[in-house]
């Protein structure tokens, strides 16, 4: 046989460490990039330039280069300031765990903008007549009309995007962070097994990207039953 | 420019963009076969097309990369023996760059193409067979050319998220434009500045395929009718 399961097996732990690691730097991401994604979707659809301008550059340019080059820039490249290194911040940028989180907020924060937008763009336009008819205020508008429907409309583009997140923090095992892909490489050069430490990472990846595609499905069926196709 | 490493990173640059050419050749290649595997009426072909985009989908790019580069070569070099083979067989870093590329973005367009075959009407394909023509001949002369007006939109995405992530083939020790700013930075502690630059450098990738990629759009959907809502 030329396969070698039994190391790996051993070695379960470590990797089952590395889905925890993985799954928190998942979580910290979303919950930080959905929350700068909100005000950055309601900028994108705005008509003012001044407003409008600041946001589509700033989803422009992180879609537009490759998120290991802006981790490098965060992890590697900030300590090249003397002044962030003297700064009270110094503790939190030398920290990899903070500076992958970091990155990968804004990373899927430009991503969900642009979804949002696209979403609140999408909106029929008599839900909106509606709402002024009942004249309601524009900020009334936003709460209880214009975002509520827009999130639901953005779920399933959204679950692309939380599943793509997923495959990204896999670069965190670049800056030395000890997640999937990182017990994958730990196992890798400690028992020279590159290929049965890898394939398994690989297996633990698409066990989540089930798990998360089932959870949005659930999620679907509850927020968007509405536009589900009528049953026979 | 840039402390005298300006001239090697327009040179990683430069491989940089040779590997997303030849690994988007490779994808295309691989995503029309997976495509027509999938649309396929025979039952286990279609099966081996959607088992691929499924299990390539569900995997992030740098595990296959490091899978099919240290894994690859790690089998190869176990299996070579078996076969009489002595010497360590080492894979070059640009080959296996692009078909590891080729290998992922296959899937990924292979879902595109499926998309753009099947919005294609049925009786295009149909009118086709009733010329006279082969399976093989409707394919390449009637559903090929009016699937590319449908596919460039999601050909455009692939293309452009294929580019970004050769940035991850250094990671396995291709020189290419993301290497050449890790040597420079490591070499005059400057990371931010030669990151950045190759950070510009990719923007100027992106924001050129873009404009290209929507030209071409335009000239894909001369003589069809757009509603306006």
């Amino acid at each position: 046989m030329i396969f070698d399961f039994n190391v790996i097996w051993n070695s379960l732990p470590l990797y089952l460490g590395g889905v925890l690691v993985t799954l928190k730097i998942l979580l910290i991401s979303l919950a930080f990039g959905l929350a700068l994604a909100i005000p950055l979707g309601l900028m994108r659809v705005s008509k003012s330039p001044w407003v409008n301008f600041p946001a589509w550059l700033y989803t422009y340019v992180i879609r537009g280069t490759p998120m290991l080059v802006q981790l490098f820039l965060i992890y590697y490249g900030l300590a090249q300031f003397e002044a962030v290194r003297e700064s009270f911040l110094w503790p939190y940028f030398s920290s990899a765990t903070f500076c992958a989180c970091l990155a990968f907020a804004i990373n899927t924060s430009a991503y969900s903008a642009e979804i949002l937008a696209g979403s609140l763009k999408a909106t029929p336009h008599g839900e909106i007549e509606a709402a002024k008819a009942m004249g309601m205020s524009r900020s009334k508008l936003y709460r209880r009309i214009l975002l509520p429907s827009a999130l639901r409309r953005a779920l399933p583009q959204y679950s692309n995007e939380v599943i793509m997140m997923l495959h990204t923090t896999s670069l965190a095992s670049i800056v030395t962070l000890v997640d999937i892909t990182g017990a994958a490489r730990t196992v890798s050069s400690q028992y020279y097994l590159p290929f049965e430490a890898f394939i398994t990472a690989g297996l633990f990846y698409l066990c989540l990207t089930f798990i998360l595609v089932r959870l949005f499905k659930q999620a679907e069926r509850r927020w968007l039953a509405y536009l589900a196709p009528r049953k026979a | 420019m840039l402390n005298g490493y300006g001239s090697t990173i327009l040179e990683g640059a430069w491989l940089t963009l040779i590997l997303a050419l030849t690994s988007m050749a490779v994808a295309v290649t691989l995503g029309l076969l997976g495509a027509a595997f999938r649309l396929s009426p025979i039952k286990w072909l279609s099966l081996l097309g959607e088992t691929y985009a499924t299990v390539i989908r569900g995997i992030p790019d740098l595990v296959l990369i490091l899978l099919i580069f240290y894994g690859g070569q790690d089998i190869v070099n176990r299996l070579a023996p078996m076969l009489g083979y002595d010497d360590y067989i080492d894979i070059n870093p640009f080959i296996a760059g692009v078909f590891t590329m080729g290998f992922i973005f296959g899937a990924y367009l292979s879902e595109t193409f499926r998309g753009a075959f099947m919005a294609i009407p049925k009786g295009q394909a149909e009118a086709g067979a009733a010329y006279g023509m082969s399976g093989i001949q409707v394919f390449f002369r009637i559903l090929v050319p009016q699937m590319i007006r449908f596919a460039i939109p999601g050909f455009t995405n692939n293309w452009l998220v294929l580019t970004k992530a050769t940035a991850l083939i250094s990671v396995v020790g291709l020189q290419d434009m993301m290497f050449k700013a890790k040597s420079a930075a490591d070499a005059t502690r400057e990371p931010f500045t030669f990151y950045l630059a190759v950070a510009g450098l990719y923007l100027v990738l992106t924001s050129v395929s873009l404009l290209a990629l929507r030209y071409l759009e335009k000239r894909y959907s001369v003589g069809t009718k757009a509603a306006d809502l």
